[in-house]
């Protein structure tokens, strides 16, 4: 980012001397002499790879059902167990795991996006600020998780017969919990813009005759991208929860799609025989989420810029 | 001060009418029939249904029945449920107890927990305690409630056989058998939820207090010789409570909210069984009240936040 790359003003003496490092570089070092945010990573990295990578790797077929092997308990041949139907957890963990992320990540995606173009357009044009704050005001005060379950009974019928039953849950999904939580960044970014407009590097490039456009993307955009980051990260973590959790209420995808809420659903009948089945599921969950808050909290202080290197 | 609060009610209105409409609108607009158990049944002639169509006001277009639905609701009417034909207002007012019975409980236990904790962690910074405090408190935000709820009835109800994991509104509390039961059967969803919210909460005290404990203000109460209890308890943390006690009135909400899952995975009959229960039925009128409910508190308690705020602490002007 070479907008953002630290000018060194005046001569240091030499034994201070260091290589020039730009902002993003510091933060890097920052980020990673905290421990948990690393710890935090790894975690992050090994769950992301495994549910990408793993199912190449581990070659069960994961929808055959035999029902000799019904809710069976941890073993060599499954390490996580049988469900109901006599399938094998760990291929079904993987393959939902894939849906999990991604609906977190598309999710996110979407709230950023819409965030931060209502944020920079309330910010940046004063006619649009207070009609804006005020839409943002009325959906901060919607009750989100029932908001979620009504929208999502209501409407599931009619999009899967038009999309499909996987790819129409799916969107609906991303799209229900992206434009209910594009808020808090709406106002994160609003509230950078105010007090950067009108700053003299804005001016400075109103005045070499940079248009509005030019002067939102290219000169006071990059400066916000930091705490958007620290949202965004935090948020994947949010919507992987609230995506288990309409998928535990039986609101989320159909059975055949095993994401991590989907599963600890389906073992509830069975927490007596099998109560190895709720147990993996609910673990993913809760180190995804643990570890992507972890690297949240590490960025949010690698990326203040009144830390001390 | 009275000002102050007018104008935010003079927010606060707008803001729920706005929630209602469009509320109101997403359920009309919807393209499910509300009628469609009935127009799936052969036996029941069209005729019929138009009857039962019209009894409940729904022939007519749906931004008079908003107008309507809105006027009686301000009179405490909801309407009747389409399930089970009874005022929806009665059939909240059996439930409402339950949920505050477990989720108001929990808060509180939330709450009770969350302070002694967050100091002591703030006090001792970087030490054991802080670090296991910490991470309690990551791990129990991180945890899903429904996954917490499973593994304590998995251990508690059945490996140990301890506690049952239905929850029975029926029973009354009469004498000490009962009140035992009525503890054991309240024990895991009230735990559920309040060492969810206890984690939330000690983040929030723990910060606060970090934030205060430098000040000056605390060393001069070190200076003029007082016991290090009092310098915690009597200055810094009266300072740190009160944007505590506004992030407590503005965590009610979600809250109720998390009750949803809780109440789902223990079956208890409260407001949030009740959503899931009537959004499965299509139930409208009861699903329509229970998120205006919802809405309701959002607002109210994004006002009572704002008031405390402005009562707590001296240095906001009422503007």
């Amino acid at each position: 980012m070479a907008a953002t790359s630290q000018a060194r003003v005046g001569t240091l003496p030499t034994e201070h001397w260091r290589p020039a490092r730009s902002l993003w570089a510091d933060a890097w070092l920052t980020f990673t002499r905290d421990k948990l945010a690393m710890v935090g990573l790894f975690m992050l990295a090994f769950l992301v790879l495994a549910v990408v990578v793993g199912p190449f790797l581990y070659e069960h077929p994961t929808g055959v059902i035999d029902f000799s092997k019904s809710l069976e308990g941890p073993s060599l041949e499954h390490p996580f167990g049988t469900d109901d139907l006599g399938r094998d957890l760990l291929g079904r963990i993987l393959w939902g795991g894939r849906v999990s992320i991604t609906v977190g990540i598309t999710a996110v995606a979407l709230a950023i996006t819409l965030g931060m173009t209502v944020g920079a357009l309330a910010g940046y044009f004063g006619r649009l600020d207070d009609p804006l704050m005020r839409v943002t005001d009325v959906f901060l005060s919607l009750p989100i998780l029932p908001l979620l379950l009504v929208i999502i009974y209501l409407f599931r019928d009619s999009i899967t017969q038009r999309f499909g039953p996987d790819v129409g849950i799916f969107l609906m999904i991303v799209t229900v919990i992206g434009i209910l939580n594009w808020m808090p960044v709406a106002r994160l970014v609003r509230a950078s813009f105010l007090s950067l407009k009108n700053k003299e590097f804005v001016e400075a490039a109103r005045c070499v005759g940079d248009r509005d456009g030019r002067i939102i993307f290219r000169h006071i955009l990059p400066n916000v991208l930091s705490p958007v980051l620290v949202a965004a990260t935090i948020g994947v973590g949010g919507a992987i929860l609230t995506e288990s959790t309409l998928s535990f209420l039986g609101l989320g995808f159909p059975p055949d799609v095993p994401t991590w809420g989907r599963l600890l659903f389906d073992s509830q009948q069975f927490l007596d025989i099998a109560p190895h089945w709720p147990i993996f599921p609910g673990l993913c969950i809760f180190v995804i989420v643990l570890s992507i808050n972890f690297i949240g909290d590490g960025l949010r202080d690698a990326l203040d810029p009144r830390r001390k290197i | 001060m009275g000002r102050f609060i007018a104008r935010r009610l003079l927010i606060a209105i707008p803001t729920l009418v706005a929630i209602s409409f469009i509320m109101y609108a997403i359920l009309a607009l919807a393209p499910i029939d509300p009628l469609a158990s009935f127009g799936a049944d052969p036996r029941v002639p069209p005729e019929a249904r138009e009857n039962i169509r019209r009894a409940l006001g729904l022939d007519q277009p749906w931004p008079i029945r908003y107008v309507k639905w809105f006027t009686a609701m301000l009179q405490g009417d909801f309407g009747i449920s389409f399930m089970s034909h009874s005022s929806v207002t009665t059939l909240i007012a059996q439930r409402l107890p339950n949920t505050l019975a477990v989720v108001g409980v929990a808060y509180l236990v939330g709450i009770a927990v969350a302070i002694p904790i967050g100091i002591l962690s703030a006090v001792r910074r970087n030490s054991i305690t802080d670090h296991v405090v910490s991470t309690f408190a990551y791990a129990g935000f991180s945890v899903p409630t429904f996954f917490t709820g499973i593994v304590l009835i998995i251990i508690f109800t059945i490996k140990l056989r301890w506690l049952p994991f239905i929850y029975d509104s029926t029973l009354k509390i009469t004498d000490l058998g009962s009140l035992g039961s009525q503890l054991k059967q309240s024990i895991m969803p009230i735990a559920v939820l309040g060492l969810f919210d206890a984690a939330v909460l000690t983040r929030y005290v723990r910060s606060e207090m970090l934030e205060h404990l430098p000040l000056d203000y605390v060393r001069t109460a070190r200076a003029k010789g007082l016991g290090e209890r009092v310098v915690v308890v009597r200055h810094a943390l009266r300072n740190s409570l009160i944007p505590v006690v506004t992030l407590i009135a503005l965590g009610v909400p979600a809250v109720f909210a998390g009750a949803i899952v809780t109440e789902q995975v223990f079956h208890v009959p409260g407001i949030g069984e009740l959503l899931v229960r009537s959004i499965g039925n299509g139930d409208t009128p009861v699903v329509s009240a229970i998120v205006m409910i919802f809405a309701a508190l959002v607002v109210v308690f994004n006002l009572v936040a704002d008031v405390l705020y402005a009562v707590l602490d001296p240095r906001i002007r009422y503007g």
